[in-house]
């Protein structure tokens, strides 16, 4: 599998670091109650499909990474750095 | 035997090499098998369960029979196929899976045995009694059946790994492959030709054929030299693509050494990744035999087999052969033999009406029932025909069931191969694995003419799709004959007809998987072991999933295909891991103390992948706890030095920086001043304590952070993916400068006098107090002083770029000797750390909080931070947690030991009643009796109770008093000193 980094380019798989689910980047605000701190903590979806995914390039930039990925086919429809992403904003 | 004026062998260059102890000669250019046939060896090995007599089936690597361990100076490898191996000079190889000897293999009762020894009788018939399976039935079973054995003698063979990016990657170089490479390569497409033989050509080197007018080797030769010289291309020899994976990556080995008496610094095999943008399929096929009634005799190979030891190799298995087949390529095979010189009793032809021939007899409408013959070879094979049978003598048979594209590659990602009828065969289905097509015989094209095309085609749109534009130039005239043939699996008739040969499977076998319903083909496959054999069933899963398909009444495409996985052909542990052996697995990070540390003969501990001293001995001490218990009290005492460079050091800058910090700590640190340090408690989202340390505020925009050495490239990965996916909006720079300092803790009473010798400017209690931090120059040096302390004492960290690190250690030894004081390791700071209730990861093990370590207080209620909102939830602080304690055992000598669990004093002590655990323990020489932490249920309300610990697994039991955590100087009137 090949990533590729907006800063790098395309590099191997073996550069990069897996975290999960970009929901991740949706922090909710403090006070958003119980329901809503648990779906962004704890709850998946486990598509069959388009995912969005969060990789680090820790073996090159560093840069936080939001990978569109088909989990059906492994093909990887776009990549963007985390911090343009919208709502990357706590 | 060898016959004169064939074979593309060497004979100039004889290689002498043995056999099971014999000695042998044959030529440059001789795989082990065709020197082996050439001296005519034909008993090559024992079968996997029967230890059947078995000879070579093929010619290529799909070989199931032929398994041999291959043993060279300094070397050896089991399960080496004897039809990919290539002779060299001093050469030992060795037969497998029998005993005594090949000849006489005791084991060969099995095959008598054999009708106990059906599908699935290991399910049934070792059931009973059940110990018995451990201790009788699976060692008898494990040394009974079986391949090579290793010589369990530690691998000392190098493997290397290495990286290619190539437009196009074209996997097999026969007629297909070396087209379009050539058309792609002319047109200047960068690519990569690949070929798992000595060199490419494929088929063509094991056929008599013309290619525009010249022998096909010719042709093969010519365009060689083109490809060489063309700068965009590369061709790679000896390696088989093994895998095809996401995103145009491709596996492959290579085998660089396997052919050589002496590797003289060379890897035995490397291990390719190769990127591609496109990949041409161009693999060929590989030929199927037909399942008959002793087909698996030594002297029964395939028709297309026959006709590459005949061609390439000049080896006739023997002078009196006999063909059978289902299809045009079998005649060929014996056109072949005749024109050599050898007699062809008859051709045996399912197909009634196929073309008779003066040269031999044709026996048309016919099959091979039954092959008669010993260990050594064929004797006679019994045709069946409408009319009755008949009996012919030969000395080998050459059979051929039709060929099947090999379509491995394309099937890797997930994607089922299709049937084509005209050639009752699967072929790879457009698109199974993105870029890549089949094209040649891989695709079911199995005229040379038809392969040039198809590989020249599939170039030219390669080229397009790459934005190259490509010409097809004209295509070399060559053979065009068509493929006909009509389906034969299996010839029915009692006894046992092998499809399987490497694993023992039969058509029986498949026959009862299926009467017990395992119709399914993965069941069948699993039941009967059919194609799980280290040669995957190449050259018969086909055939068993057709006979699978008649006996259920199904069609083959209905029955389908099991699932093709990589690779392709085995590939060692070894070169897969490539690199990673030994120091390779397991870097060793070194500080810059570490020789000076050495020397002074401390034993090292690893701390990750950090080299740290566990204890500095002195002559005269004759244990560790000797040497930990002078080091604690000498830091009591006196001062002791110890190198903490291993913690993690974050340098973070920028105009939000303590914005930053007070995010992901969930403490403030914005109202730190500049020159002070602050503790820090980092917790995860999820509301757990991730890590601790101190963070130093440089100036108003410059601090450092300390993490665990332990935790430090989990923290700077956390810090990134906070501020760049949760907080962007923060002005902040991170960089890890972990490695850039040397620091060293200078620990103890006279810690300042210490450093007051080596400063250049002196230093007091008022202009660095306890927590001060700032720059200092020492001899001219440029360093840091961070007045923080772990041991509880009157300390100091000491910060120097790494180049001065070893010097400045060095220094800070001899001088702390000078003051009575010395070196201490890890043990003893332990003992400290623990004396004074502070925590390290064996307390902060990813499961407590901050109110179970009694910091709950440090959640600042003013901020938002990192875990924050999760660590207010119900269930995470409170009476219901078990929270960190001190604990001392009741009597001077009781010992505590980490791991062992705490129960109230007359609880039984079971799980129901666990109370919590120990983390850390030490004898502390201060106090003169053992001390722990732990974590005990409510345990802050429970100071002065007697709680019983109890170590099950070193059946140790001790009642303890649950005590504070900090043990030793609770008012921290010495760190202030």
């Amino acid at each position: 599998m090949r990533i590729t980094c907006p800063i790098c380019g395309e590099r191997d798989i073996r550069e990069f670091t897996y975290k999960g689910d970009a929901v991740a980047l949706d922090r909710p605000a403090p006070d958003a109650g119980d329901e809503v701190w648990d779906e962004y903590m704890h709850l998946r979806d486990n598509p069959a499909g388009v995912t969005r995914e969060l990789w680090m390039h820790s073996g090159g930039c560093g840069a936080w990474l939001v990978v569109t990925r088909d989990t059906v086919t492994h093909e990887i429809v776009g990549v963007a750095l985390a911090r343009d992403v919208e709502g990357a904003v706590a | 035997m060898r016959l004169d004026g064939y074979g593309r062998i060497d004979r100039s260059v004889p290689v002498t090499f043995s056999f099971d102890g014999k000695s042998f000669v044959g030529f440059q250019g001789d795989t082990l098998a065709s020197a082996l046939l050439a001296n005519d060896i034909t008993l090559m090995g024992r079968s996997f369960k029967y230890h059947r007599p078995r000879g070579v089936l093929s010619a290529g690597s799909e070989e199931p029979n032929a398994l041999m361990t291959v043993k060279r100076s300094g070397g050896g490898d089991p399960n080496v196929r004897a039809t990919v191996q290539e002779i060299f000079d001093g050469m030992q190889a060795f037969s497998q899976n029998r005993w005594p000897s090949l000849d006489w293999d005791l084991l060969s009762i099995n095959d008598l045995a054999a009708p106990f020894l059906t599908a699935g009788f290991y399910y049934k018939t070792f059931m009973w009694p059940k110990p018995f399976w451990e201790k009788v039935y699976e060692p008898f079973i494990r040394r009974a059946a079986g391949l090579g054995a290793l010589d369990r003698v530690h691998n000392l063979d190098r493997y290397e790994k290495a990286y290619a990016f190539c437009d196009l990657l074209v996997i097999g170089g026969g007629p297909a492959g070396l087209m379009a490479a050539l058309t792609a390569g002319r047109a200047g497409v960068d690519v990569i030709l690949v070929d798992e033989d000595v060199q490419p050509g494929g088929r063509l080197l094991a056929e008599d054929e013309c290619i525009d007018g010249v022998q096909a080797t010719d042709w093969v030769t010519a365009t060689l030299e083109e490809l060489e010289a063309l700068p965009t291309v590369r061709v790679m020899t000896r390696t088989a693509v093994t895998g095809a994976y996401d995103g145009g990556v491709y596996g492959a080995i290579e085998r660089v050494g396997h052919h050589r008496a002496t590797l003289g610094g060379l890897p035995l095999e490397c291990f390719w990744r190769i990127m591609a943008k496109r990949a041409i399929l161009a693999a060929g096929s590989i030929e199927r035999p037909v399942a008959f009634r002793n087909n698996d005799r030594p002297g029964v190979m395939t028709a297309g087999a026959m006709r590459a030891y005949l061609h390439r190799w000049g080896v006739v298995p023997a002078q009196n052969v006999v063909v059978f087949g289902n299809n045009d390529d079998a005649h060929r095979t014996a056109r072949d033999l005749v024109a050599a010189g050898v007699h062809v009793a008859a051709l045996v032809d399912i197909r009634p009406d196929v073309v008779k021939s003066d040269a031999y007899q044709v026996i048309a409408g016919a099959v091979v029932s039954d092959v008669s013959g010993g260990r050594n070879g064929v004797e006679s094979v019994r045709v069946t025909t409408p009319n009755g049978e008949s009996r012919i003598q030969c000395g080998a048979l050459a059979m051929s069931g039709g060929w099947n594209p090999t379509v491995h590659l394309a099937c890797h990602m997930n994607g089922r191969p299709v049937w084509n009828e005209d050639i009752s065969a699967f072929v790879p289905a457009p698109d199974m694995v993105p870029g890549l097509r089949a094209v040649g015989a891989a695709q079911g094209v199995f005229s040379t003419h038809g392969c040039l095309r198809d590989g020249a085609e599939a170039a030219v749109e390669v080229a397009r799709e790459l934005g190259v534009s490509a010409t097809e130039t004209a295509l070399p005239e060559a053979d065009d004959t068509p493929y006909a043939l009509r389906p034969l699996w299996a010839v029915p008739h009692k006894g046992r007809a092998w499809l399987d040969f490497q694993n023992d499977v039969t058509v029986k076998d498949v026959t009862q998987a299926a009467t017990e319903n395992f119709r399914s083909v993965e069941h069948m496959k699993r039941y009967t072991t059919q194609g799980m054999a280290t040669d995957q069933g190449k050259s018969s899963n086909v055939a068993a999933l057709a006979v699978l398909a008649d006996v259920t009444g199904r069609s083959i495409p209905e029955t389908g295909t099991t699932t093709f996985r990589p690779p392709f052909v085995p590939v060692s542990i070894g070169a897969m891991g490539a690199g990673a052996q030994g120091k390779g697995f397991a870097p060793e990070r070194k500080t810059t103390s570490h020789a000076a540390t050495v020397e002074r003969g401390a034993p090292m501990i690893e701390a990750g992948l950090w080299y740290r001293p566990s204890y500095f001995p002195k002559a005269d001490e004759r244990t560790w706890r000797e040497s930990c218990d002078r080091e604690v009290t000498m830091v009591r005492d006196s001062v002791g030095v110890c190198d903490v460079s291993t913690l993690g050091k974050i340098d973070i800058q920028g105009p939000d920086a303590s914005a930053f910090l007070d995010f992901v700590y969930c403490n403030t640190f914005s109202t730190l001043k500049p020159g002070r340090v602050r503790y820090g408690l980092m917790l995860r989202e999820d509301g757990h304590v991730m890590d601790d340390g101190t963070t130093a505020r440089l100036d108003e925009t410059h601090f450092v952070m300390t993490t665990t050495t332990a935790a430090a490239g989990q923290v700077m990965q956390h810090l990134e993916w906070v501020h760049q996916g949760v907080r962007p909006d923060l002005d902040v720079r991170i960089i890890s400068a972990t490695e850039q300092w040397a620091q060293f803790a200078v620990a103890g009473p006279k810690s300042r006098e210490l450093l007051n010798g080596l400063l250049d400017e002196s230093i007091d209690s008022e202009g660095w107090p306890f927590m001060a931090c700032g720059a200092v120059s020492l001899m001219g040096v440029e360093g840091r002083l961070f007045r923080i302390s772990f041991s509880g004492e009157h300390a100091y960290e000491l910060a120097v770029p790494s180049r001065y690190g070893d010097s400045l250690y060095r220094e800070l030894i001899a001088r702390a000797e000078g003051l009575g004081g010395g070196a201490y390791g890890m043990e003893a700071l332990n003992v400290l750390r623990i004396e004074k209730g502070f925590i390290t990861h064996s307390e902060i093990h990813g499961r407590v909080t901050a109110d179970d370590i009694g910091m709950g207080r440090m959640v600042s209620s003013k901020k938002d931070c990192v875990g924050k909102t999760m660590s207010e939830r119900p269930g995470l602080s409170g009476a219901e947690r078990e929270q960190l304690v001190g604990l001392k055992p009741i009597g001077a000598v009781k010992q505590l030991t980490a791991g062992a669990h705490l129960f109230e004093r007359n609880a039984a002590p079971n799980r129901a009643n666990d109370h919590g655990y120990i983390t850390s323990v030490g004898f502390s020489p201060t106090l003169g009796h053992f001390i722990g932490l732990g974590f005990l249920l409510n345990g802050r309300a429970r100071l002065g109770e007697t709680v019983k610990m109890v170590d099950h697994l070193r059946e140790l039991e001790t009642l303890c008093e649950v005590i504070d955590p900090v043990m030793f100087d609770p008012d921290g009137g010495r760190v202030r000193g």
